[in-house]
C-alpha cells in the first residue's frame, strides 16, 4: 500500500503554521511527445540536493540549481539536503539522481540522447510560489533553449 | 518519478511513474544498477505509453517482500536528518572545496 505522506508531512512540519499543500485540480498541461523516445533528447533534473565537486551548497528556501556533468561519477558528487534520509544517496547518488542508468539507456539506444548537463536542486523549498515563479520558469527556459524533447524529474 | 502517491495525486503532474520505495530511493536501491536501470527504463517508456494528462504508471518493484515495516516508519518523527549549525556546514563545504581545488 502506498504510504500517505501528506499527513506525515503535516506532522513533521507542524511548526510551520502556514504550510499549504499544492493542489492542482485542473487538467494538467499537456505536451505530446513529438517523436519516439529513442529519438528524443532527454534532460534529467533531481531535487535530491546533489552537488558536483566544489559547487556551493544549497541553503534554506534555495531556488537555485546546479549543472551536473552527465559524466560525473560517485567521487564527484555530494548530497546536501535535510528533508530526507540521505545515507543511501550519499553512498550511491543513482538512488535519486540516475546518471549511470541514463548513460546506459543512451548507449543502448533506449533514448536518443541524455542531455548534458543534468540539473540538480534541493527540494526543501517550502514556498510553492518561489518554485512556481523562480525555479520553474528558469529551468523551463533553459530546457527550451537547449531543445529538450523530454524532461525527467526525480524527487528525493 | 514519484514514491508519494497522495502528493502526486494532489499536485497532478502531466505524467508520473510511481515506485513504492522509501523516500530517497525513487530510482532504486543503492548499488543495484540493474534495478536502477529497470526503473529508469520504465520511466522512459512511460513518456511514450502515457496518453492522457494526469496518468500515473505504477511499477511492480517491491522494496522488501519479507518486511514492509518501512511503510510504518518512513517520514515519521525522528526521520529528518539534523541540519548542522552554520559553522559546521561552512567547515564541511570548505573541506569539500579544498578537496576539489584546482579541478582535480
Amino acid at each position: 500500500m502506498p504510504v500517505d505522506y501528506i499527513p506525515r508531512t503535516r506532522e513533521l512540519y507542524k511548526a510551520y503554521d502556514h504550510y499549504r499543500w499544492v493542489v492542482n485540480n485542473d487538467t494538467p498541461p499537456w505536451t505530446p511527445l513529438k517523436k519516439p523516445i529513442a529519438q528524443c533528447r532527454v534532460a534529467l533534473m533531481g531535487s535530491g540536493g546533489i552537488l558536483y565537486r566544489d559547487q556551493p551548497r544549497f541553503h534554506r528556501e534555495d531556488t537555485s540549481y546546479r549543472l551536473i556533468p552527465k559524466s560525473a561519477v560517485q567521487a564527484d558528487l555530494e548530497v546536501w539536503h535535510f528533508g530526507y534520509r540521505t545515507e543511501d544517496a550519499a553512498s550511491d547518488h543513482n538512488c535519486v539522481f540516475p546518471l549511470a542508468a541514463m548513460r546506459e539507456l543512451e548507449a543502448a539506444g533506449t533514448i536518443g540522447e541524455f542531455m548534458d548537463p543534468a540539473y540538480s536542486f534541493m527540494g526543501g523549498v517550502y514556498s510553492s510560489r518561489k518554485v512556481r515563479e523562480e525555479l520553474a520558469p528558469r529551468i523551463a527556459d533553459e530546457l527550451q533553449r537547449a531543445h529538450a524533447d523530454a524532461f525527467y524529474l526525480v524527487p528525493a | 518519478m514519484t514514491s508519494a502517491m497522495d502528493i502526486t495525486r494532489a499536485v497532478n503532474p502531466p505524467r508520473a511513474v510511481f515506485v513504492n520505495f522509501p523516500l530517497g530511493h525513487q530510482t532504486g536501491k543503492p548499488h543495484q544498477p540493474v534495478l536502477q536501470r529497470q526503473i529508469v527504463a520504465d520511466a522512459m517508456r512511460a513518456f511514450e505509453s502515457i496518453e492522457r494528462p494526469g496518468t500515473t504508471v505504477e511499477l511492480p518493484y517491491i522494496w522488501d517482500a519479507n518486511d514492509r515495516g518501512w511503510e510504518d516508519s518512513d517520514y515519521t518523527e525522528g526521520f529528518l536528518p539534523e541540519r548542522p549549525p552554520k559553522e559546521d556546514a561552512d567547515a564541511i563545504e570548505a573541506e569539500r572545496r579544498a578537496r576539489f581545488a584546482g579541478g582535480k
